[in-house]
């Protein structure tokens, strides 16, 4: 059973029709990335499935479940965990708050454990854990964007641009993690711009364009397709 | 450089002269005239006019004084004729044009005798600008003082002034204690006499020169080598000693006093409930007073002895009139509160304009009397002793308060002050880390509005009475200004900003008409000198100030700029 399914879903902005009719699927312990242009939806799709915004045709099921019986508010103790575009870090919170924050849905004792492997993970936000978040760098906020995300303990871990402003040597850094987070069991759904570097760690990936699904198929199969390197890739 | 210094000198003297040339013709120099400092010698309305000229000369020049006292004096003086100059003008043409008179009908005969010493228009403006160029002068020669004697001298100065300008309190608290031919002694009708301002000034001139000279480091050093049992032994102390200065103050102060912090509580109490909402959860609501309303004509309607109420006891109006404010604020905060921001703070002043069209309409008239009010509210009693006296009103008020403290920073420290904190950093994100929006601000709301409740039970019996036009849109706007400065989201700050911005204007009740001038005034010099608030709370005080104090954390000293060549 897929533990993420999108079927025919369509969404409105007012009479916008930002979403006509997407289906995809994510399957446990996957990285699937969906990637596409500005304004093709990815981010709609992303808010579709955390409730954000009700879908007027079709239905998003999560782990057998439809979502749309779901407030936002609840879809963090239900197992869906989303790093917002433009990362969205309580910058007038610490470092070890935001990481708090994350988990503030949990009654469990096994909170203060979690920080330290999200310190593991970014060795880089236990030196900053009593800095304020919002002076810290674009690439520093971003991995407490996502640490903080992983601290609801996730069964799917949603993405949105990740890349996005960060210099190059930092984006190696954030993909390797996502990696590394995939690998500790956790399933990534991954919304990017910037094709060639998803393409890289995804399993599989969807193309949207203008609120349709154009392609889909294996990640590698994808890098090859001549459409996606001439308008994604910049490969002539 | 030599010109920098002259242009600067002038240009400050130019616009200090402004400054005060506006208080001349607003009338603030003439009312302020008739309140005495110090009895016989200065009045208000002479600190009013010469004051500025004193501080224009201080920061006119710096502190290359010592080296060039001669430039600096001269600097000084020519400050100090700059102040004089735009207010000579207005001599001028008062007395060339009386008729000015009819345009500007602050700037009376009485104002210009202020202004020219009653000496005739000549020789009044000849003085006038010797005596703003002496100030100056002497403004520009307090570089020249050491600082260990300069700051006790500005701070026993301010000590008198500050002794003077409320003298009503030493007054009510001596004449609890002294014979009034004592009394008298030192206290005029209105400011103190000569010998009580040398006697202050000496003592609290002796007192800032010993903490200056007995060792500020020494001390500084203590401070920071103080072990955690001393200093819970110390804020023990300090508990004991505030709780009995707490317990006594009413019959310390006097009745007149006790009135004024009575009025103070109310606000705090008001402005406490209005810190969960604007300093906690962030939304702000300016038709607060919607909630004081409420609570003051529930308790109004249930304890009335006159044909309008029910002739309950208070101790029943109070959880009555504390839950339909806390029921109005859920009610209006259920449609309200998807709002965000501006839109927010639009409707909720709609809010408190319809409650207070109701309560003067004339569909509501048979039930809650419309313009002419509720009058015969019953007082409180407990235990057999009823609470009429402000004294009395005093301690249940402080009660509330208390309380109002204790929730607050319960509520802060707790699982609810953060999920505030997170949706008034950015609601979405708060969606998605499982905080329910709505039902946090509802909270929010409803505490708020409770607490607003309670303080207008308070009121009502306090008053014996309530009219529609205690409760207009001048309160929400007053209880928001005393959280923006005392510190949003800081409880000291809270209780202090009522004090600042309820008190003062109570004790110099005869500016009323300037009130709202110098609120205006006091928010912009705020906003620029000290936006965080009087006494910020710690997380605002971080957030204001982030980036120095991160430099001192990491131990970063700041690079010296290399010069250029």
């Amino acid at each position: 059973m897929s533990i993420l399914e999108l079927d025919n879903v369509h969404a409105y902005y007012g009479k916008i029709h930002a979403l006509k009719g997407v289906s995809l699927r994510v399957e446990q312990g996957e990285i699937v990335t969906l990637i596409g242009g500005n304004g093709a939806g990815k981010t709609t799709t992303l808010r579709t499935i955390c409730a954000l915004m009700r879908p007027t045709v079709g239905s998003v099921i999560f782990e057998g479940e439809d979502l749309s019986r779901y407030k936002p508010s609840a879809l963090a103790s239900r197992g869906i965990a989303m790093v917002p575009e433009g990362r969205g870090v309580f910058a007038k919170m610490t470092v070890l708050e935001n990481l708090e924050m994350g988990a503030f849905h949990r009654k469990d004792k096994e909170i203060d454990a979690d920080i330290e492997r999200i310190y593991d993970l970014f060795p880089r936000l236990r030196e900053r854990r009593t800095q304020l978040a919002g002076t810290m760098s674009g690439g520093e906020q971003q991995m407490l964007a996502m640490g903080r995300a992983m601290m609801s303990r996730p069964h799917l871990l949603l993405l949105d641009e990740p890349s996005m402003g960060l210099a190059p040597v930092l984006v190696e850094a954030i993909f390797s993690t996502i990696v590394d987070i995939n690998k500790q069991g956790t399933t990534v759904l991954l919304v990017e711009q910037n094709a060639l570097m998803s393409l890289e760690i995804a399993n599989r990936g969807y193309v949207l364009q203008t609120g349709e699904i154009v392609l889909s198929d294996d990640a590698r199969a994808l890098k090859q397709n001549e459409m996606i390197q001439k308008v994604y890739l910049g490969i002539e | 450089m030599q010109t920098q210094q002259w242009r600067k000198a002038i240009r400050i003297g130019l616009l200090t002269g402004v400054v005060v040339l506006l208080t001349c013709m607003v009338g603030m120099v003439e009312t302020f005239n008739a309140r005495d400092l110090i009895v016989g010698v200065l009045t208000l309305g002479q600190v009013l006019l010469f004051a500025p000229a004193l501080y224009a000369g201080y920061l006119a020049t710096g502190n290359d004084a010592t080296r060039k006292p001669v430039s600096a004096l001269l600097r000084g003086i020519v400050t100090g004729l700059c102040v004089a100059l735009p207010v000579i003008g207005l001599i001028v043409v008062a007395t060339v044009w009386p008729d000015i008179r009819k345009y500007f009908v602050n700037i009376s005969p009485a104002l210009l005798k202020i202004l020219t010493f009653d000496q005739g228009a000549v020789t009044g403006s000849l003085m006038l600008a010797a005596v703003m160029a002496g100030m100056a002068a002497l403004g520009a020669l307090l570089h020249v003082i050491p600082l260990r004697f300069r700051r006790p001298l500005i701070i026993s100065l301010a000590v008198t002034f500050g002794f003077s300008l409320f003298s009503d309190i030493p007054l009510n608290i001596a004449n609890q204690f002294l014979e009034r031919t004592v009394v008298r002694n030192y206290f005029g009708t209105k400011g103190i006499t000569p010998i009580a301002a040398i006697i202050v000034f000496t003592l609290s001139l002796v007192v800032a020169l010993y903490w200056e000279f007995s060792g500020r480091e020494a001390r500084v050093h203590r401070q920071a080598t103080i072990t955690p049992a001393q200093r819970s032994r110390n804020r023990t102390i300090v508990t004991v000693i505030s709780a009995v200065v707490l317990l006594l103050l009413p019959w310390i102060i006097g009745q007149y006093i006790s009135n004024v912090v009575d009025q103070v509580l109310t606000f705090a109490l008001m402005a406490l409930g209005l810190n969960i909402v604007v300093g906690f959860a962030g939304l702000l609501d300016l038709g607060y007073v919607a909630f004081f309303a409420i609570g003051a004509y529930v308790t109004a309607l249930m304890t009335s002895s006159g044909n309008l109420g029910m002739g309950q006891s208070f101790w029943v109006a109070v959880p009555v009139a504390v839950a339909a404010s806390t029921l109005a604020g859920i009610i209006l905060g259920v449609p309200v509160l998807r709002l965000r921001g501006d839109y927010l703070a639009i409707v909720t002043l709609g809010f408190g304009e319809i409650i207070r069209v109701l309560v003067v309409s004339d569909l509501l008239k048979p039930y809650i009397g419309g313009a002419q009010g509720i009058t015969q509210v019953e007082r409180p009693s407990i235990f057999g002793y009823d609470i009429i006296s402000p004294q009395a009103f005093y301690y249940l008020l402080l009660a509330g308060v208390l309380l109002a403290l204790y929730i607050s920073s319960r509520l802060r420290d707790g699982r609810a002050g953060r999920r505030w904190m997170a949706l008034r950093e950015d609601e979405d994100v708060a969606e998605a880390m499982g905080i329910h929006l709505v039902n946090s601000k509802l909270m929010a709301f409803a505490i708020g509005a409770a607490l607003a409740g309670l303080a207008g039970a308070i009121f009502a019996s306090r008053i014996a009475s309530v009219f529609p036009n205690s409760f207009n849109l001048l309160i929400s706007i007053n209880v928001l200004a005393i959280i923006i400065v005392g510190g949003l989201g800081s409880l000291p700050g809270v209780i202090l900003g009522a004090f600042v911005l309820v008190g003062l204007p109570e004790l110099l009740r005869e500016f009323e008409e300037y009130r709202l001038l110098m609120y205006g005034v006091l928010l912009i010099v705020m906003m620029l000198v000290r936006p965080e608030g009087l006494w910020p709370s710690a997380v605002r005080r971080r957030e204001l100030h982030a980036e120095g104090e991160i430099a001192e954390h990491e131990g970063i000293q700041p690079e010296p700029v290399q010069p250029l060549m």
